[in-house]
């Protein structure tokens, strides 16, 4: 593939963007917008999941705690004085990202299980700290009465579409961006062998606060709407057990090598989890992405890139045979 | 001259286990020094010690005027102290020439007053790999590489990050004969380029062929620094090498 100037890309992502909202006004039913509203925003965990899973090697099993903040963020705002949207959304990125930042400063010096253990860990601590803050809700859990219409006369939820529409583009083109540039080079080296990327001078413990900050205030602004889409939050649903699943299982899916691995896992999961929920029951949904991933591990462990990938270099190698 | 590296009463412990205790060594610019001593006598932690993935326990260790205890490895390699790994440690995801990007980017273009532009620094890639003999292999990947190879990219990276000070960690183990010669006339020619070069080797055909100076360690401790003729019928060091 011929290699796209990153100012170009985000362009055309923002035309495919613009051109999925105007394609939108046309949906008949206002299902649509529900139900694209939670593949988007699969599209913008796996993405910010896969920032520090994907190109950092270090795996966070505590995205939906990083989602959760967001959301309360959200009901904490809602609770004062009721901002909009937009507000929110910023506030629950940057609370997630000092959350990031405080988790990767403590526990950014294991390495694999344990680092993964440890984020597991403070997922839970997190759930324990709002099940017992009553100010939102506890374990009652908080109603949220969302507006009627958005602020363009719209019906909210397709406000609630188009936004989370806009920050899964925003999400790619970061994730983008950061590949093709010094930091993504550095994030590789981390990956591959910390000890040599340090000796080849690579700042390892920054980048990979920078890594955990960013992927945590994505995840939180994913989250910040979500108060407003289901209008009733409760500790268990915020921290549900579903989001951290996906977003690992999309990046694996798909592939982690670079962006458009998440984007094609994210779409492909979460609108077969979607097709289910309407069709058979969505109680199927974590067997559907277990059976999936089963399946993945064992006949392509670098996703559907990956595969893509293996494909084009063996239809490349006979060829060149061919020609010497 | 002053000393280039000057390392002070060095010590480093694994806990009850001295590894090193009160290592003097000094280095002066232009110099090569070898390092020898048997299995387990702690040169590599020295190295480590050296160049930030280990932390001494007591003494210090001055790199080029400045102290560098507690300091991260990497601000060490940007301040000209580069080290290749005994087992090489490639970035795997890499293709070799953007292995060898990574140097510049972050030592080269971090240093005060320097900035290499994209084309600059593709140009600074291709003469290191030209220099060490894989330019033909810069587009492949790691794993297509043979051991020496792999030794070469070793150095080519830690090269890259043109260093004042190169410690060669057993750079030519487990290479054949032509092979070590080879890796021999790269540092030799890296040393008249005027870089000072640490080398610790089990080979002592090559490290005594290298060295102006050699270094023997036993047990943790230093016990033989001077001319290699000399050192080699030290006695403590014929009896470490080849028992009494």
């Amino acid at each position: 593939m011929p290699y796209i100037p990153t100012r170009y890309f985000c362009l055309i992502a923002a035309l495919v963007t613009l051109a999925i909202a105007v394609s939108a006004r046309f949906a008949t039913n206002d299902y649509f917008f529900f139900a694209g509203y939670v593949v988007l925003q699969y599209v913008v965990m796996a993405t910010a999941w896969n920032i520090l899973g994907g190109y950092t090697g270090y795996v966070n099993f505590g995205t939906a705690g990083f989602f959760a903040i967001g959301a309360y963020s959200a009901v904490v705002m809602h609770k004062l004085f009721e901002p909009p949207l937009v507000v929110s959304i910023a506030v629950g990125g940057v609370m997630s990202g000092l959350v990031g930042l405080g988790m990767g400063y403590l526990t950014l010096r294991l390495r694999g299980v344990f680092f993964a253990i440890a984020t597991l860990a403070l997922a839970i601590v997190l759930q324990t700290l709002i099940t017992n803050w009553d100010f939102v809700g506890g374990s009652r859990g908080v109603y949220i009465i969302r507006p009627a219409n958005g602020p363009f006369g719209h019906p909210y939820i397709q406000y609630l579409f188009l936004t989370m529409l806009v920050l899964s583009t925003i999400a790619v083109c970061i994730a983008r961006a950061i590949e093709h540039s010094k930091l993504g080079y550095g994030l590789a080296t981390i990956r591959d062998d910390e000890l040599a990327a340090e000796a080849a001078g690579v700042p390892t413990l920054k980048l990979k606060l920078i890594a955990t900050v960013l992927s945590g205030a994505l995840m939180g602004m994913a989250g910040a709407p979500l108060p407003y889409y289901v209008t009733y939050l409760d500790p268990s649903s915020g921290f549900n057990l579903a989001f951290a699943v996906n977003s690992i299982a999309m990046p694996l899916i798909g592939g982690t090598s670079s962006w458009l691995g998440p984007v094609i896992g994210a779409l492909l999961l979460a609108t077969i989890q979607q097709i289910a929920t309407v069709t058979i029951s969505s109680a199927l949904n974590l067997l559907i992405v277990g059976v999936i991933m089963v399946g993945f591990v064992v006949a392509a462990p670098n996703g559907i890139v990956g595969l893509f990938e293996r494909g084009v270099r063996a239809r490349r190698r006979p060829a060149k045979k061919e020609a010497a | 001259m002053s000393a280039l590296l000057k390392v002070d009463k060095l010590g480093k412990h694994f806990g009850g286990f001295v590894a090193l205790e009160a290592i003097d060594l000094d280095v002066t610019p232009g110099e090569r020094v070898g390092l020898i001593g048997p299995n387990g006598s702690g040169k590599s932690t020295l190295v480590n010690c050296i160049a930030g993935a280990l932390r001494n326990d007591s003494g210090s260790v001055h790199f080029d005027g400045r102290r560098l205890d507690g300091l991260p490895a990497h601000t060490r390699t940007r301040m000209g102290l580069a080290r290749s790994f005994q087992l090489p440690k490639p970035f795997r995801s890499m293709t070799v020439a953007e292995n060898l990007h990574v140097p510049a980017l972050y030592t080269v273009n971090a240093r005060h007053g320097q900035h290499l532009s994209h084309a600059q620094i593709d140009a600074r890639v291709e003469e290191v790999l030209t220099q060490v003999g894989l330019h033909e292999k810069a587009r492949r990947r790691p794993r297509d590489l043979t051991q020496i190879e792999m030794r070469k990219l070793e150095l080519a990276r830690a090269m890259t990050a043109a260093p004042k000070l190169l410690i060669a960690d057993e750079a030519m183990a487990g290479l054949s004969h032509s092979e070590v010669d080879d890796i021999l006339a790269l540092l030799m020619q890296l040393n008249a380029q005027g870089i000072t070069v640490i080398m610790i080797e089990h080979i002592m055909r090559a490290v005594t062929s290298f060295s102006q100076r050699l270094v023997v360690l036993v047990a943790g401790r230093k016990i033989a620094d001077g001319a290699p003729d000399d050192v080699v019928r030290n006695p403590e060091v014929v009896k470490a090498y080849i028992g009494e």
